[in-house]
């Protein structure tokens, strides 16, 4: 189910939160608008955690993470980092990096299963992040644009990519990735797609001045439909993908 | 070093995606809208009125390009369509592409101008646009016009005038402002006593009148100008320019007597002088010697004199002998100006006409017409001798180097009359008023003598073939020897005779 949200007059809320399947990050800000339409939408499911990085709002951007684990920069306090720790579930890792590149967001996208990482990430960097989230880590660009983390956007069943992405690209993409991938916009034409939504196996948040158009777009890709095909299809086929890796 | 043949280059094909407004597949673009839905959210013509206002003048069809400039434009020409995308505010923001007129009904005061542009919108995509924009055309009377509308429109005057007895001067100048169209700008010629008004719509163009007036009459001027009204806000003033012109008060054929001190500066020529002629200098000559002068106007006005005698105290006198100066016998001295190689100098014996048979003294002068006079011919000349002069240099003068008489031209007899009707020649006028100047008709008539007289002044001056009147085949009415101004001297006046045009007017 896709949701449109709006963080303070803002349509970018995909900066202003992260979402994986097992946790959800929100800014701390003015309004708790913002914050209930997550808790609204998640609160049964997974925590939702309310916090900064670095003292700022900006956490879509600076930190990444999926259901196995959580790479915050190094700028990050150790009461935030201690905050951060106490919300999320046990089995969920949390590592701080040393990175030059340190919006980790802007420069990394990620599933549970594969990532997809700026050409000029610290090598370090990628084995932290190859054994803290348990992917497998690919140096890629899309549509000629090193900051894959902000012009895609991932989950294990779809992917939005930046519009301009041709049909090439996104065929090796998708390979790379094993899920299909679509280009499109967010944000009534954005191609800034990370920071325009947030999404999950089950849940997306999307910019308010997102169009009908998009959404479908977004829910068809990300198979967020009500009416979802065989649990077969979609659990057999992660599991398949497991073994694989 | 190797270069990749592009064409070889696998084609990148772009995706195709969909229109985040309306869900049509697409190729993306910076907007990532499909055209349609760009150009229902925004407007590139927007800041660009869609209808302005022209200013035509009716009186002299021209249209207001602004700020203050009045400029003739046909329909739908270049000039029109400039003058239109110039009224039109917003355009620097677009590219303009094409721009053309839509015909509209002449009469109907509207213009319609059909504009094809071109701008970016939504951070790259560039749009096309067609739109037309209605034009008013309003009527404004131009600045010209207003003026002449209210009988006002003259800003500058030239003022000519010369303080002279006869009107010759006027006349030479009225022919020689027909001969170089130096009255194309005027607005109004008004005879005035003592001279001629000239109006202009600027100050230029009455200086240029000065400058002509100075190359052909020796004269000075005086300029002056009063404020009409003033815009203390954008500095702006509003004169008339009057220009006074006063041409030297001397005309040809008259006696002058020159003061001392120029008669130094000018080859120490005798003080009593004939002005022979008058260009844009005074020509003197001593008419006892043959010795010439030139004054031009500064001079003039630096020693200033008067005349004593003037053409209409000549005398009629009667050549009883003539006899050439011999060239031993002429006086030369150190330090002596020109002297005159075109006149021949004799000593001279005249009875007056008006004395002829009853006095038998004659009276000995000398002339410089040598040339042209023989015993029994008739002169014309100033008694001196006998004149009343007051003039101060005269008064000066030592009685005994005065002349009885100073012979000036020849006579040709007194038959004005028919010497009149034989012209065949005629000259032009510069207008119906400025002709009524010459009220004194005798004075216009002794010019048009004088003109026959006078082949170096006739240089300067255009002369028509009178059509009305016939060439004397043969006729033994006026003298022969009375100078005629020949066919090829004449030009043939321009008539516009179109019988077309009479048949219509029929």
């Amino acid at each position: 189910m896709a949701v449109r949200v709006q963080f303070e007059n803002n349509n970018e809320v995909g900066v202003f939160s992260k979402l994986t399947n097992s946790y959800c990050l929100v800014a701390i800000g003015g309004s708790e608008n913002f914050y209930s339409v997550f808790e609204a939408e998640l609160a049964e499911t997974i925590p939702v955690v309310h916090t900064s990085i670095a003292g700022c709002r900006i956490i879509g951007r600076l930190c990444v993470g999926n259901k196995n684990g959580m790479l915050v920069p190094s700028s990050t306090t150790d009461t935030e980092l201690q905050h951060i720790r106490n919300s999320l579930p046990d089995n969920v890792k949390l590592q701080r990096v040393e990175e030059r590149l340190s919006a980790l967001g802007n420069v990394i996208a990620c599933n549970d299963y594969v990532a997809l990482v700026h050409p000029d990430l610290d090598r370090e960097t990628e084995e932290i992040l190859a054994d803290t989230l348990n992917v497998e880590v690919f140096r890629q660009t899309v549509a000629s644009n090193v900051l894959v983390g902000s012009y895609c956007v991932l989950s294990n069943q779809g992917g939005l990519v930046h519009p301009q992405t041709s049909i090439q690209d996104q065929d090796e993409l998708s390979s790379l990735l094993q899920v299909p991938l679509v280009a499109g916009t967010i944000n009534r034409g954005s191609e800034v797609i990370a920071a325009g939504m947030v999404v999950n196996d089950w849940a997306s948040f999307c910019g308010t001045d997102t169009t009908s158009t998009e959404l479908s777009v977004i829910e068809s890709v990300f198979k967020l439909n009500e009416s979802t095909p065989a649990a077969i299809a979609s659990t057999m086929r992660a599991s398949l993908i497991e073994s694989m890796s | 070093m190797e270069y990749i043949d592009e064409s070889a280059m696998p084609k990148e094909s772009a995706a195709h995606i969909l229109c985040c407004e309306c869900g049509v597949p697409i190729s993306p673009n910076p907007a990532n809208m499909c055209v349609a839905c760009l150009r229902t959210r925004v407007d590139i013509t927007d800041g660009i009125p869609k209808q302005a206002t022209l200013h035509f003048c009716k009186g002299c069809e021209r249209y207001l390009q602004p700020p203050a400039e009045w400029i003739h434009a046909a329909l739908e020409s270049r000039e029109l369509l400039s003058l239109c995308l110039k009224k039109l505010k917003g355009l620097n923001r677009v590219k303009l592409i094409d721009a053309g007129f839509i015909w509209t009904e002449p009469h109907s005061k509207r213009l319609k101008v059909k504009l094809t542009v071109h701008a970016e919108v939504m951070g790259g995509t560039v749009l096309q646009q067609v739109f037309v924009v209605e034009y008013v055309v309003n009527h404004q009377m131009c600045d010209d016009c207003h003026r002449s509308e209210a009988q006002d429109y003259w800003r500058a005057s030239v003022q000519v005038r010369q303080k002279a007895i006869n009107k010759k001067t006027f006349f030479y100048l009225e022919q020689l402002i027909l001969k170089h169209k130096a009255h194309d700008q005027t607005l109004g010629i008004k005879p005035i006593h003592d001279g001629l008004d000239f109006y202009y719509a600027n100050e230029s163009a009455a200086r240029k009148m000065i400058d002509f007036l100075g190359a052909v009459l020796p004269c000075r001027s005086h300029h002056s100008k009063k404020l009409i009204s003033h815009d203390i806000h954008s500095n702006v003033y509003n004169y008339k320019f009057t220009f006074s012109v006063e041409i030297v008060p001397i005309s040809k054929d008259s006696l002058v007597c020159l003061p001392k001190k120029l008669t130094h500066h000018l080859g120490n020529i005798s003080p009593i002088c004939l002005v022979y002629r008058t260009t844009n200098v005074i020509h003197l000559m001593d008419v006892s010697s043959g010795q010439i002068a030139e004054i031009n106007a500064t001079t003039y006005w630096r020693y200033p004199f008067n005349s004593i005698c003037n053409p209409k105290q000549l005398t009629e006198y009667v050549v009883i002998d003539i006899e050439p100066i011999k060239e031993k016998d002429k006086k030369i001295f150190p330090g002596q100006g020109a002297v005159s190689n075109k006149h021949v100098v004799s000593d001279v014996w005249l009875v007056k006409a008006s004395e002829l048979g009853i006095s038998e003294n004659t009276i000995h002068t000398r002339t410089h017409l040598g040339y042209i006079l023989k015993p029994g011919d008739s002169a014309l000349g100033y008694a001196v001798g006998d004149s009343n002069i007051n003039d101060t240099n005269f008064e000066k003068l030592d009685g005994d180097l005065i002349p009885d008489v100073i012979l000036v031209k020849k006579f040709y007899g007194h038959d004005k009359l028919a010497r009149r009707r034989a012209r065949v020649w005629k000259l032009k006028h510069l207008a119906e008023e400025v002709v009524s100047m010459s009220t004194e008709n005798n004075e216009y008539n002794e010019f048009l003598d004088e003109l026959e007289e006078d082949p170096e002044m006739r240089q300067n001056i255009n002369i028509f073939r009178d059509t009305s009147k016939q060439m004397p085949v043969d006729t033994d009415e006026i003298d022969p020897s009375i100078p005629q101004i020949t066919l090829e001297e004449m030009l043939d006046d321009l008539v516009i005779d179109d019988t077309d045009m009479a048949e219509v007017y029929q």
